[in-house]
């Protein structure tokens, strides 16, 4: 076969888009679609599918975009994966599929993530999706309207079960809708698409409630013969450094949050949003990429602060790399040692340079402080992206739930907690980790639910 | 969407809202809290419980109109809806080890002690109370302490009604002559809280306080509503809104209140069109 080079989906250039929130990327055209997918080698063994959380039928798609049968490809992602116009933006294609890929070593990867993105994107607007009307009279509460909880929700009322999503905030999606930003997913036309689609099948929704304060679990369990936990990890780790509480100083689930859910990005919103000059980002995550991407996008000079390097960054590769296209900087083997203030407003960070020692229990180096090397950054806004970990509203709330040191909810082989009939997945038991993570676990414990009580 | 059951107007800028929302009433607390949002893109603003009645599923709340949203809110009628409602949130005030308690409230704060005073009166537990507010206009509830509490003391910066001087005169004068009363429980401005814990620790008494800090979301999401008690950061939504007043850092938590107030004060209202000084 001829070698053909990986193609290039098209993207806003650089500096256009590092001002607006529109979606950096729009995606393969039918033809670049059509090129890309006739790069796969249709692998006997599928090496691609075996990087998949949830077990995307990949060359089978594939196959199907090279014929031009677009909805077709779409239903076949649609059989595993029922977020895949999400996936195929947020997912780290790299380390899963796309690692595994024969042409990675080679001339690149077939671009997995891409092809899953076009064709389910095709099906979001043109998909056929039937309420589902067989019942078997058993129902399920979901806590958490995220990617684990839609995953969950989607396999169980295709099963037959009733299914309830209970959400505590206004709105549905969990981080797709808090979290990540707009210009990598699109909130209107791609993730309220999906969750639409999902509520098309018949699941119920109760927005405003918070389990363990407006119900409690002992309730949920009187009302439903089973209920999944799915409710993320959304509370902030924050540095514990002097000056943290400084005004100009944020989380960067409050920043985002205001930004995404709260729309603040939108010149006419209500939500304030602080126009900051110089904004220090200290973490090195998606989370991180994505604060400092929206802080330049609303006219900041960003910087990132990281104190290991840039190849231990956990963020995506194309998210690193947009954020460098975009003018981001960054300040890597950097730890911040204190904030500094003015009248109670933040003006500096002062940071101290680190080297890498030996590997630590995640595999990766430990940053070790290079004495002596303080030095300071001017910053008018820092926000602060270093992880997150579960609430504990609603472990507080049912003291039979018990969780380990982190805070996560301990389950087992299952997926089933320590409580009988609760189940739970994604970040809310792994901690923070990925959509398709999260996904992964919400389709397996619908699987246990539905052997189960099925 | 929830239903404005009632509307009473009690000054110009302060406003009691009964709002329909059955599944809030069922575990609410005194001391707990609920955000909303009046439209479809509104902020996400927090209220105290004033009342919450499990017959008419309908929680009280006391608004200062004072902003974009709260003016948004004051623009309702009766019978007309918001868009969201979610509670009961924070935890609920734990009085059990005091003896006897003086509430303090100063201005819009008298609603979150107006709950404590007619909790304590149902259980036969009578209490003192001061209330505090620039005029008698601006006075909240005053029925209410008066049947609920042993003595109910009113305070007004221009001596309209009451006492004409601070909550924090009046308080000192209490636990003077007072020494069964062993809490004081204020809810007001921070700098008035700050002052009231002041004169609470000067008697030797414990102080509550209920911190109405900024938050987004209220579940310990964000991390906006952060403050230092005791040396520890703590979340007032979620580990709050009542601490010990001795161990809250209130210059701290000033300087936190203001964080929005250049972005707010240049806010130009969407319904009048006119630039509001909010200060």
């Amino acid at each position: 076969m001829a070698r053909i080079d990986r193609q290039h989906m098209v993207e806003q250039q650089p500096n256009v888009r590092n001002k607006n929130f529109d979606e950096v990327c729009s995606g393969f055209t039918d033809e670049t679609a059509m090129i890309e997918a006739s790069r796969c080698l249709n692998c006997k063994n599928a090496p691609c599918v075996s990087g998949c959380p949830v077990n995307v039928q990949i060359p089978e798609f594939i196959t199907l975009v090279k014929e031009g049968k677009f909805l077709e490809a779409g239903e076949t992602v649609a059989n595993n994966n029922s977020l895949g116009s999400i996936c195929g933006r947020v997912c780290p294609q790299e380390i899963q599929c796309e690692g595994k890929c024969i042409r990675a070593k080679m001339e690149g990867a077939v671009s997995i993530g891409g092809l899953e993105r076009f064709v389910s994107d095709k099906m979001l607007d043109n998909g056929n999706i039937k309420k589902v009307t067989k019942s078997n009279g058993k129902s399920v509460g979901i806590v958490g309207s995220g990617p684990s909880s839609l995953a969950c929700a989607t396999d169980l009322k295709k099963a037959g079960f009733d299914v309830t999503i209970y959400e505590a905030f206004h709105k549905l999606g969990g981080v797709l809708v808090y979290g990540i930003p707009e210009f990598r997913l699109p909130k209107e036309d791609i993730v309220q698409k999906e969750i639409d689609n999902v509520l098309k099948l018949g699941v119920e929704v109760k927005l405003n409630t918070v389990i363990g304060k407006t119900i409690m679990m002992e309730e949920l369990l009187e009302s439903h013969d089973a209920v999944f936990i799915g409710s993320g990890a959304g509370l902030p780790y924050f540095l514990g450094i002097e000056g943290e509480n400084l005004r100009g100083v944020f989380s960067a689930n409050e920043y985002l949050t205001r930004v995404n859910l709260m729309q603040a990005y939108k010149a006419d919103s209500s939500t304030p949003i602080p126009r900051p000059t110089n904004c220090i980002v200290v973490g090195g995550g998606n989370v991180a990429m994505d604060g400092a991407r929206t802080a330049l996008r609303l006219g900041a000079n960003v910087t990132v602060v990281y104190r290991r390097g840039m190849e231990e960054m956990p963020a995506r590769f194309e998210e690193i790399g947009h954020a460098e296209e975009e003018g981001v900087k960054f300040q890597i083997l950097t730890s911040p040692v204190k904030l500094i203030g003015d009248g109670g407003v933040v003006t500096h960070m002062v940071v101290e340079k680190m080297e890498l020692g030996a590997p630590d229990a995640s595999g990766r180096r430990s940053p070790v402080s290079v004495p002596n090397s303080e030095y300071k950054i001017p910053c008018d806004m820092a926000i602060i992206a270093v992880g997150t970990s579960p609430n504990p509203i609603i472990t507080g709330s049912m003291k039979e739930l018990q969780t380990n040191k982190r805070g996560t909810l301990i389950v087992d082989e299952n997926n089933m907690t320590t409580v009988p009939n609760v189940y739970a997945g994604g970040d809310a038991v792994t901690g923070a980790a990925t959509v398709i993570l999260a996904m992964g676990a919400g389709r397996n414990s619908a699987k246990a639910i539905i052997e189960k009580l099925g | 969407m929830n239903k404005i059951l009632k509307k009473t107007k009690f000054s110009e800028n302060v406003v009691e809202y009964v709002i329909e929302a059955p599944d809030v009433t069922r575990h609410a607390k005194a001391g707990q809290f609920i955000i909303l949002r009046v439209d479809n893109d509104g902020e996400r603003i927090p209220f105290t419980i004033v009342n919450s009645d499990k017959e008419t599923g309908g929680v009280t709340i006391l608004v200062q109109t004072v902003g974009a949203s709260t003016m948004k809110l004051a623009a309702k009628k009766q019978g007309e809806f918001i868009s969201d409602f979610v509670g009961p949130l924070g935890t609920a005030t734990n009085l059990h080890d005091a003896k006897k308690v003086i509430l303090v409230g100063g201005g819009i704060g008298t609603a979150v002690i107006a709950p404590q005073a007619k909790a304590m009166f149902e259980k036969g537990n009578y209490c003192d109370s001061i209330v505090g507010a620039r005029n008698e206009e601006l006075i909240v509830y005053k029925e209410l302490f008066n049947k609920c509490c042993d003595h109910a003391y009113f305070c007004t910066d221009d001596g309209s009604f009451g006492f004409k001087g601070y909550v924090t005169q009046k308080l000192a004068e209490v636990l003077e002559n007072d020494t069964t009363i062993d809490t004081v429980f204020a809810v007001g401005p921070l700098p008035m809280m700050k002052a009231v814990v002041e004169v609470a620790k000067k008697y030797n008494r414990k102080s509550l306080v209920s911190l109405n800090s900024l938050m987004v979301d209220g579940t310990g999401m964000c991390g906006c509503c952060r403050v230092t008690v005791g040396g520890k950061v703590k979340y007032a939504c979620v580990d709050g809104p009542e601490f010990n007043g001795e161990l809250v850092d209130f210059d701290e938590a000033i300087n936190r209140s203001k964080s929005f107030s250049e972005v707010e004060r240049n806010h130009v209202c969407n319904l009048t069109g006119e630039v509001k000084n909010h200060g």
